[in-house]
């Protein structure tokens, strides 16, 4: 019996899926939080399956989450780096899926410099394509984890005023929370220096608050975007000094506020630059809480790609 | 010695005279002999009979790149040439971003004796401004110009130098050179890989603003101006350059400009989905630029549709958007796209686009053709207008199938090109 897969064959982004879906990966991604409290972090949901780890960009947090995901769900997985693989001889994307293709996998998770890489590529292999980040575009499993982290801590989203902080412009992580937040109801908010905001951005629904104090008494919750070395010199900014100055969380501007805000990050941060210390470390942060969160809707979103229902704990099983 | 051609019974529209009737056209020793009535052909003269057709100077594309020398996987002389006839062209003149490029006599004469050989369409070499296109040093004018070349321009590469492109305004009014600049800020546009707006902010993708164009076609301007020089500004893509180039004929400035018909068809929606067929230089704008271009080729400040025809290798656009290169094919479906987008939805007469695809290109960069007056050359095209068909990349006579047009329906088609009074194509035949 196979029934109609819930969320299509890949997962690109978050601009394409539904209210529903995405509740639904944040309901199967609760449901596995728990796996990974269990002295035994494993299940057999993912047994057989094999999974390729596709990594053309540096990445810790996000490569390290999905393969612990995978390994908690008993899939087999293989990790590609670009350094050192034959992208580095000059083959095309497109060739080196096909050939990893051609060993017959299960699913592909990349991450890639180019925007629409993750698109292009499911469009053209039959594995499941997931999007671990490509270029500007999107980072739906970032976006999924902040939902979840942000719904642990306020009970639901709808109505949640959130604020995005930072470099937008570059930013996949954005683009994902926007889509995220606007489809399950809350209110979103942009938050950065004009060079490094797109100018149409509201058209995707969101307000665009200029100051970072306006933001941070706006807010319900920040989410607080890394800003890139690279920015500074390619001219949007003319130094991370004076970017803490005017655009920096710190613990000043949010005292000032007066009210309790939950303070998220992707990761890696840049302390003392868009956000200081004592935010990353201080009460208000989620940050870690987040990491947590993002191995549990990695696992959601694996098992929901493989054609899983909602009743994981007794497939696959035997044991 | 070819056979004279009776072309009978058609609607014969010479927009050089405009004239616009039933007539019969005869072509003899490589010329217009007649266009009239009842004309009666000597002996063996091949008759076509054009009723229900139309009978024109055939079509001619002031800007396409040829790929010969250099990167003929993509596309020849000979291949272009015949797109070209196929397309309705009787003359196209070559971009020079070859390799080597056409900064020199030896290449200029290589293309002009690979056209002699395919005897399709003509084919007219562009020499480049500077000197292997780096936008340093002027090229040999006087040179390039003996050994062939129509007009110069560094196309794919703008003149930044404004230096640069003051002294070629001047130097080339000496040999009354055009010169054809390809207008782009390229510190602003900044390695962008499709217009900076709605879609490209949800795609993620470097944006490049309309202002990268409009800043590079005002210092054009201003710099015809100072020098009188004639400047024909490359695929204006937005509503700031039409407002601009208008501003520049009100006063008076030898300023000329064309638009490719994709950029009168499409807009940066078609890059959804990162379709790399859709990745151009300029890029695809907005719907109120599609609007204002056509109103410009319309109202004459844009002088012609050019087709900016680019061939590109399968493999070339089957990868990443930002890492694809730019450009599409253009020769076979001009036509039919200008017919379908203007004289369909009643914006021109098929007389005004004829002159916006044959006279006028003529006129410019003063070519032969583009009339039928006699002792014109015998280049002449015989257009169905109201044909319907369905673009399909695998019948292209092109090398090359990037097109965004693959599937689309159009209607208007060449049915018989005809150059020195010789049939190049013939669709029925073919």
């Amino acid at each position: 019996m196979t029934k109609a897969p819930a969320l299509g064959k890949d997962l690109v982004g978050l601009e394409h899926l539904s209210a529903e879906q995405i509740r639904l990966i944040l309901e199967t991604a609760e449901a596995f939080k728990e796996v990974s409290e269990r002295p035994i972090k494993k299940v057999p949901a993912l047994r057989g399956k094999t999974i390729v780890n596709l990594f053309f960009e540096a990445s810790t947090r996000t490569r390290t989450s999905f393969e612990f995901a995978e390994k908690r769900l008993s899939a087999d997985t293989v990790n590609v780096a670009s350094s050192g693989s034959s992208v580095s001889k000059g083959e095309t994307l497109v060739d080196t899926a096909r050939n990893l293709e051609a060993m017959r996998i299960d699913m592909v998770v990349i991450r890639h410099p180019s925007s629409g890489s993750a698109e292009f590529l499911g469009n053209r292999i039959r594995s499941n394509v997931i999007n671990a980040g490509d270029g500007k575009h999107e980072h739906p499993t970032q976006g999924l984890l902040d939902l979840l982290t942000l719904r642990d801590k306020f009970g639901k989203l709808e109505g949640l005023k959130v604020a995005i902080c930072g470099d937008v412009t570059h930013s996949r992580v954005a683009r994902s929370n926007i889509w995220g937040l606007r489809k399950l109801g809350a209110q979103v908010a942009v938050c950065g220096p004009a060079s490094l905001v797109p100018r149409d951005i509201a058209a995707l629904g969101v307000e665009v608050i200029p100051h970072i104090d306006d933001a941070i008494r706006w807010a319900d919750a920040l989410n607080v975007l890394r800003l890139q070395l690279e920015r500074m010199t390619s001219g949007f900014i003319p130094s991370l000094r004076e970017y803490n100055r005017v655009f920096g969380v710190t613990r000043e501007r949010l005292e000032r506020a007066q009210k309790d805000l939950v303070v998220m990050h992707p990761g890696p941060m840049n302390r003392g630059v868009e956000i200081d210390s004592d935010v990353a470390d201080g009460p208000f942060s989620v940050i870690l809480p987040q990491v947590t969160n993002g191995v549990a809707v990695r696992m959601a979103v694996l098992y929901l790609l493989a054609g899983g229902g909602p009743d994981w704990q007794h497939q696959g099983g035997g044991e | 010695m070819t056979r004279p051609i009776l072309i009978k019974g058609g609607r014969v529209i010479d927009p050089s005279r405009r004239s616009d009737g039933i007539a019969d056209v005869y072509l003899a020793e490589g010329r217009v002999a007649s266009v009239g009535h009842g004309i009666v052909g000597e002996d063996g003269c091949q008759v076509i009979d054009a009723t229900g057709k139309v009978v024109a100077p055939g079509l001619i594309d002031l800007h396409v790149h040829l790929r010969e020398p250099g990167f003929e996987d993509l596309e020849t002389v000979a291949t272009g040439a015949m797109a070209a006839a196929a397309g309705g062209f009787t003359a196209v003149c070559a971009m020079p971003n070859t390799d080597p490029p056409q900064d020199n006599q030896g290449t200029i004469g290589f293309v002009i004796s690979q056209a002699q050989k395919a005897g399709k369409a003509r084919v007219y070499p562009v020499g480049t401004i500077s000197l292997g296109q780096k936008g340093e040093k002027l090229s040999e004018f006087g040179e390039l110009m003996s050994a062939g070349a129509v007009a110069v321009s560094d196309d794919g590469k703008p003149i930044m130098n404004s230096h640069l492109m003051r002294t070629a305004l001047e130097y080339a009014k000496t040999f009354g050179l055009p010169i054809a600049d390809h207008c782009e800020e390229i510190t602003l546009a900044h390695a962008g890989a499709m217009h900076e707006g709605i879609v490209a902010t949800r795609l993620g993708l470097k944006g490049i603003p309309a202002a990268a164009e409009e800043i590079h076609v005002a210092r054009d301007i201003i710099l015809s101006e100072l020098t009188g020089g004639q400047i024909h500004l490359c695929h204006m893509s937005t509503r700031g350059s039409v407002a601009l180039i208008r501003r520049a004929k009100d006063m008076g400035l030898n300023v000329s400009a064309e638009v490719t018909p994709h950029h009168l068809t499409l807009t940066h929606h078609a890059c959804e989905g990162y379709n790399t067929n859709a990745k151009m230089n300029p890029p695809l704008r907005e719907e109120a630029d599609v609007e204002a271009l056509q109103q410009a080729l319309k109202d004459g400040t844009i002088d012609v549709i050019a087709t900016d025809h680019a061939p590109h290798h399968y493999d070339a656009k089957e990868r990443e958007f930002d890492e694809a290169p730019n450009g599409i094919l253009g020769l076979e479906t001009a036509f039919g796209l200008a017919v379908s987008q203007l004289v369909r939805p009643g914006l021109l007469s098929l007389s005004d686009l004829l002159y916006r695809m044959s006279t006028r290109p003529a006129q410019l960069f003063k070519l032969p053709g583009g009339s039928l007056a006699t002792n014109a050359p015998a280049d002449v095209v015989i257009l169905d207008p109201d044909v319907e068909w369905t673009v399909d990349p695998r019948a292209f006579f092109s090398k090359s199938r990037n097109t965004p047009f693959g599937g689309r329906t159009v209607r208007g088609r060449a049915e018989v090109t005809i150059v020195r009074g010789r049939v190049v194509h013939d669709r029925a035949g073919a």
